[in-house]
């Protein structure tokens, strides 16, 4: 379990997230949704010890993510940022393998070699391995950063916005994948995510923060109602039926 | 597709399943390919290395021997000191800016960006200034070197504590601090040059702009010991160094005590640059030159490789200059003002290619 103890976060004077608890689960698919500004993205990297909290403790299977040994925190929890953005140019295999890094700290064993292999290609990276990072679309750099995350092989897998800058094909198939993720080889994942309908078809579990605190946490059932999220967004939310899924319309 | 109520088998899409099937059956064939993908790249280097090796054999040969004339027992040694200051002063420089611009994640950057070497000036200039050129020149060159090392070292990770705090406001301060710090240090040496006594001041410039003709064998030793720690300490890293390249981010994601790791590698750097200052005065485009041709060359992400070949090159280009300063040039000029000839026409070469890149 990951156990966020009354985190606060601010920026100057701008209290980004507020004094925030929450315990996310063993397994399954989280959903952390909300305005911008609401600091999601900021208690993901809190969580993940990238931002050093102002007041309150993260730990993760018992350990505190900011005292405990880097390494071993690399073991248990690992994160995809939103920017995919790399100045190393390093082939898709070479990503991949940096995702080794904790367990082998650069040398590659024969089990790190499995792992990858098996990262490319659930990922479907096959044909890509030895193409250059910088030379691939958006969608594709994207696949190779799960890949990474992937070959790390933690039981908590966070991501900030991974569905930035895809397209709908795209996005479906990473939701998918990450879906996969959590039904098949039991992995917890957590996710900052802007469309509330993809939070809404994937997930288990969606919390629902407004001015860095959290204001709604259930299931879809219970925070994809007319009103739960208009008093998330404050704005006017029509919420359908459509093949089993809630899903909400906002666009008028 | 895939809903929560009811995820498992009918989630799973079908090719999904295919793909699971096919992995075990597919999994020897790929570990199989997995080794001829880096086969080609693997030799490739191989002969590079061979190729930089015997060009430094070469240089060294064409070093010693030009021109010698019969005087083997006055020019041979001699020359062997040179030849070893060169290659360290060639090492220290190519792995100083190779670590700094995975540290800055910028390959235009070299360390006297920071200011290290302009505080060398200072603290050479400010001992003359004060205790006088007498006084100053009764220092051991031991103990000058020691103070100026001990100074650069204290300062880069002062600063790294100072300026970063928990590290979220990235390199690019801790640059912009060097580079306002280093003009500092400038001026104020400036200023003291300006109402320094003139014999004082010839003095000075002799100490400042020491040159591989007048090598001290003393410092050449310290200065070789401190090579071989930072060279050790920085190869023992190279996997972090690798992760670095990530950026910051990634790197903590991946279990890197990042904070950590950038203090102690910016601890090597200012040692290798005093390293390399104190022998034969600050060369900026040096680093800057070999560190490109070295990722030029090898195309390689991996830092034990482009730290080899750039230090190979440095030492090539040291050699070779310092070769054709003697016997073609016939010392008009100094091999800091080649290197800064060959260098900055690279540099400008390297901005326009950036530019368009």
């Amino acid at each position: 379990m990951i156990e966020i103890d009354s985190v606060t976060k601010s920026y100057g004077p701008q209290v980004v997230v507020d004094d925030v608890s929450l315990t996310l689960p063993d397994a399954g698919v989280t959903s952390i949704i909300g305005p911008n500004g609401a600091g999601k993205s900021t208690l993901l990297s809190v969580v993940s010890r990238i931002l050093g909290a102002d007041a309150g403790a993260v730990s993760v299977e018992g350990l505190d993510v900011f005292r405990s040994p880097s390494k071993e925190v690399a073991k248990r929890l690992s994160i995809l940022r939103q920017d995919t953005h790399m100045t190393a140019r390093i082939t898709v295999r070479e990503l991949v393998e940096f995702g080794r890094f904790p367990h082998s700290h650069g040398r590659l064993t024969p089990a790190c070699h499995a792992a990858v292999a098996e990262a490319l290609d659930y990922c479907d990276l096959g044909d890509l391995t030895e193409r250059p990072i910088h030379e691939l679309s958006g969608g594709q750099r994207q696949r190779a950063c799960v890949a990474m995350v992937l070959a790390q092989d933690t039981r908590y897998v966070l991501l900030d916005e991974p569905l930035n800058n895809l397209d709908m094909v795209h996005a479906t198939g990473l939701m998918r994948l990450l879906r996969g993720l959590a039904d098949h080889q039991g992995k917890s994942v957590v996710m900052v995510l802007h469309d509330v309908n993809y939070a809404s078809a994937y997930s288990d579990r969606i919390i629902a923060m407004r001015d860095g605190a959290v204001v709604q946490d259930g299931p879809p059932e219970s925070v994809i109602t007319e009103h739960a999220l208009e008093d998330v967004y404050g704005m006017t939310f029509r919420v359908h039926a459509v093949d089993g899924d809630r899903i909400a319309a906002y666009y008028r | 597709m895939p809903t929560p109520d009811a995820p498992a088998a009918p989630a799973t899409p079908p090719s999904r399943a295919h793909r699971t099937a096919g992995r075990a059956a597919a999994q020897p064939a790929r570990d199989m390919a997995n080794s001829p993908a880096h086969q080609p790249r693997d030799r490739r280097l191989a002969l590079l290395f061979a190729g930089l090796g015997a060009l430094l054999a070469c240089a060294a040969a064409l070093f010693l021997t030009w021109g010698v004339d019969g005087h083997w027992d006055f020019a041979l040694p001699r020359r062997l000191e040179q030849l070893a200051a060169l290659v360290v002063v060639g090492t220290a420089i190519a792995v100083s800016t190779v670590v700094f611009q995975t540290l800055t994640q910028n390959r235009i950057l070299t360390p006297s960006i920071m200011g290290f070497d302009a505080l060398y000036v200072l603290v050479t200039t400010a001992l003359v200034f004060v205790l006088g050129s007498a006084a100053a020149e009764a220092i051991p060159p031991l103990a000058m070197f020691a103070v100026n090392t001990a100074l650069m070292m204290g300062g880069a990770t002062l600063l790294y504590r100072w300026v970063l705090g928990d590290g979220t406001r990235g390199l690019y301060t801790l640059v912009l601090v060097g580079v306002v710090a280093g003009t500092l240090f400038s001026s104020l040496s400036s200023f003291m040059f300006r109402v320094m006594d003139p014999n004082e001041f010839d003095t000075l410039m002799d100490q400042l702009f020491a040159s591989f003709n007048a090598i001290d064998t003393t410092l050449l030793g310290i200065a070789a010991v401190l090579l071989g720690a930072g060279i050790i300490a920085t190869y023992v890293l190279a996997p972090r160094l690798d992760v670095l390249t990530l950026g910051r981010e990634r790197a903590i994601a991946l279990g890197l005590e990042h904070q950590r790791t950038v203090t102690v590698l910016l601890v090597i750097v200012a040692g290798l640059v005093a390293v390399s200052t104190a022998l034969v005065g600050p060369i900026t485009f040096l680093g800057l030159l070999v560190a490109n041709l070295g990722y030029q060359l090898t195309r390689s992400h991996r830092h034990v490789v482009t730290l080899t070949a750039a230090a190979l090159i440095a030492v090539v280009a040291l050699v070779l200059g310092q070769a054709i300063l003697q016997h073609v040039l016939h010392f008009a000029g100094t091999l800091g003002s080649l290197i800064n000839l060959v260098g900055g026409v690279y540099f400008i070469a390297l901005l326009i290619k950036e530019a368009r890149a």
